[in-house]
């Protein structure tokens, strides 16, 4: 059955990658558009001899996690948007403490309770964060249900390598949304976590995991060792697609749902002489900068486009400053209405015709 | 008949021992111990009995040992 | 032949650093959750809860693996631990903000479900690590930094009875509060926390010990006066006593 392709709605394929990666004990609350994670772990988890836990709260689910983690299993929660923003103290905490976990963020619209319309509206709550301090959380954004499914294993073996906080950013579309996939098998490795986790003070000194530094020194080198977990997480476990990008003139940028729509966008572009390409990033956080200003460098102009009123642009707008002076344009709306191809496609032909035909005229095309 | 182990440096002058001894054995010292504090000692003359009620009574665990 | 009678527990480090103010009761309760940790021989399979406010500083005296916890969530941290490691002995050492104030969701919520755990709460009516301010146990009448004028019910509402609300709670084995101001106080008030960890060890459910205590500096008194005022005011207010005893019951 794992090898089997099958139609899976997205928050049960993440429930079952979950299971399928060796998540130990899972800690939840209810919240649209994510609930049939819990739904679904709720049954299995106690089937397989595992924790499922109902918290009475976002605050306690994540400090559960924080807890369960703290012995090494693997540990996992999923919320949702105002539901998150309760979790970020607790992440702040599980990110100072160098706690592996995983967080699946399936984005609904806000601000406040917004509604369960598919959004893009929390890419700054999973890459800039709410919680306090010097800290970053790992963020993978998948654009289809079989990412889903790979990402999940992804977060979870990123975060027990590097023994941090991982999120995987879906939204409302790809929680609810059905198509073929594979669950397949975890394809990682198992990390060791005995050296580090907390199983009892036997034969051995006991064990302090903290967030707290009372010394200056011990808080410098604390923060400056997080962060460079995160360079190596960028150098090692970086995945991104590029699609068309070799001659483009123009490049779209986006993730998740919306770069999938996107893609289909410059497929027709390219299919009516544009030339246009796709970056997509898939870990967000931290954010290939590097890779965002070579692109920049061979093209005029990026198109960005988010279902949010522009947050990644930021993170574009810093990454070919310096590198590039081409225009960044962004295409986006708050959450709702799910874009169209063609609307999509109307976008890249009237930003096209603005930067590529004033700069060479209609004769490149 | 008793003696008690006392780390003077570990005292923080609360006299709490001073008070739970029933023989008045302890007393404040009259020199600064590391913390700054006058810490408690034992006076020579006054004879423990080795009830531990000074050690329980401790917050600081600066009375680390009793014998009886 | 000279005998030893008293020395200081194994589950205290050799090299603990006590950073509490003189005459603080947090020192004494310390030491008698490590006693009792002792006489279960749990020590090496135990793991603690450092919550926030002046017991943060556990670990720089329990000898047992500790994670910190941010504040009031030490329950909930507790879940996750003992949830994914049902054989390891879980216990939280919270003040009375942290565990009734702050916590106070993440507290009835764990004791509802009855998670195998131990809870203590050292009760000082104050938040003694900012200063002093009132707290959710502060006694009516009681002067603080926030209740310069004493602690008034129409500006501030009363006191919460921690012992009295969880006992009711289904999950909840064992219940007591206790006082370490004198010698008695202090060898019942580890007959307690010892019941309080083996309602977790037997599987009953959450034991709970709340630890009336003082805050010498904060309350501005001696040690001494302290004590007297554990017994002059906060006993009037907080009765000691056990409040449910489900481990005797299973005996």
């Amino acid at each position: 059955m794992n090898n089997k392709k099958q139609l899976l709605k997205g928050n049960y394929a993440i429930a079952q990658a979950a299971i399928e990666a060796g998540c130990q004990s899972y800690f939840g609350y209810p919240i649209t558009p994510q609930s049939e994670i819990g739904e679904y772990l709720s049954t299995k988890m106690p089937e397989l001899g595992r924790a499922y836990v109902a918290a009475e709260s976002e605050v306690a689910a994540i400090n559960m996690v924080l807890g369960a983690g703290s012995t090494g299993v693997k540990a996992m929660t999923s919320s949702s948007s105002c539901a998150v923003a309760l979790m970020q103290e607790g992440l702040s905490f599980i990110a100072g403490d160098e706690i592996p976990c995983v967080l699946v963020s399936v984005m609904r619209g806000g601000p406040g309770l917004g509604y369960i319309y598919p959004s893009q509206g929390d890419y700054y709550q999973a890459t800039k964060g709410g919680g306090n301090g010097d800290y970053k959380i790992v963020t993978y954004a998948p654009s289809s249900i079989q990412e889903c499914i790979d990402l999940t294993y992804k977060c979870f073996y990123v975060s027990q390598k590097y023994r941090t906080p991982v999120c995987l950013l879906a939204d409302g579309m790809l929680g609810q949304m059905m198509e073929p996939a594979v669950i397949g098998h975890y394809p990682y490795e198992e990390i060791d976590q005995t050296s580090w986790a907390l199983d009892g003070a036997k034969d051995r000194k006991p064990r302090f995991i903290a967030s707290i530094a009372r010394e200056q020194e011990h808080l410098r080198e604390k923060v400056l060792k997080v962060f460079e977990k995160y360079n190596k997480i960028l150098e090692n476990e970086n995945i991104f697609e590029k699609y068309e990008t070799e001659g483009a003139k123009l490049v779209i940028t986006a993730f998740g749902s919306i770069a999938r729509i996107a893609k289909a966008a410059v497929k027709l572009a390219r299919k009516n002489g544009l030339k246009v390409g796709l970056f997509r990033p898939i870990l967000v956080n931290p954010f290939p900068e590097k890779i965002v200003a070579e692109i920049a460098q061979k093209v005029d102009g990026i198109l960005d486009i988010e279902l949010n009123c522009g947050q990644m642009i930021q993170d574009i707008k810093a990454s070919i400053a310096g590198a590039a002076n081409i225009p960044v344009k962004f295409y986006g709306r708050p959450a709702g209405v799910m874009m169209t191809v063609e609307e999509i496609y109307k976008q890249i032909e009237n930003v096209y015709k603005e930067i590529v035909e004033k700069k060479y005229g209609t004769a490149c095309i | 008949m008793g003696r008690i182990v006392l780390n003077r440096d570990r005292c923080k002058a609360c006299y709490l021992c001073m008070d739970a001894c029933p023989n008045k054995v302890l007393e404040a010292d009259t020199t600064v111990n590391a913390l700054g504090y006058y810490p408690v000692k034992v006076n020579s003359e006054k004879q423990c009995v080795g009830c531990a009620m000074c050690a329980k009574v401790c917050p600081d665990i600066a009375i680390e040992k009793v014998y009886r | 032949m000279e005998q030893l009678v008293y020395s200081k527990p194994e589950s205290i480090k050799d090299d603990f650093k006590i950073s509490f103010c003189p005459g603080c009761d947090h020192g004494i309760a310390a030491k008698l959750v490590a006693e009792v940790l002792d006489e279960l021989n749990v020590r090496e399979k135990t793991i603690g809860i450092a919550s926030v406010g002046c017991s943060v500083f556990s670990y720089d005296f329990f000898n047992v693996d500790i994670v910190e916890s941010p504040h009031g969530r030490s329950l909930a941290v507790a879940t996750g631990v003992k949830r994914s490691k049902p054989d390891k002995v879980v216990f939280t050492y919270q003040g009375d903000g942290d565990l009734a104030s702050i916590g106070i969701g993440e507290t009835i919520h764990s004791m509802t479900r009855g998670e195998k755990v131990t809870a203590i709460c050292i009760n000082n009516t104050t938040y003694g690590m900012t200063g002093g301010q009132a707290g959710p146990t502060t006694l009516l009448g009681q002067i603080t930094t926030t209740t310069t004028k004493g602690r008034d019910p129409e500006i501030a509402g009363y006191p919460i009875k921690i012992c009295e609300l969880l006992k009711e709670l289904e999950g909840t084995a064992f219940v007591a509060r206790v006082s370490v101001d004198t010698p008695a106080a202090i060898m019942n008030a580890k007959k307690c926390i010892k019941k309080a960890f083996e309602a977790q060890l037997k599987g009953l459910g959450t034991g709970f010990v709340e630890i009336l205590a003082t805050c010498p500096t904060n309350w501005k008194m001696t040690p001494q006066e302290a004590h007297e005022r554990v017994r002059n005011e906060m006993a009037q207010v907080f009765k000691p006593g056990i409040y449910k005893d489900k481990v005797s019951e299973a005996e």
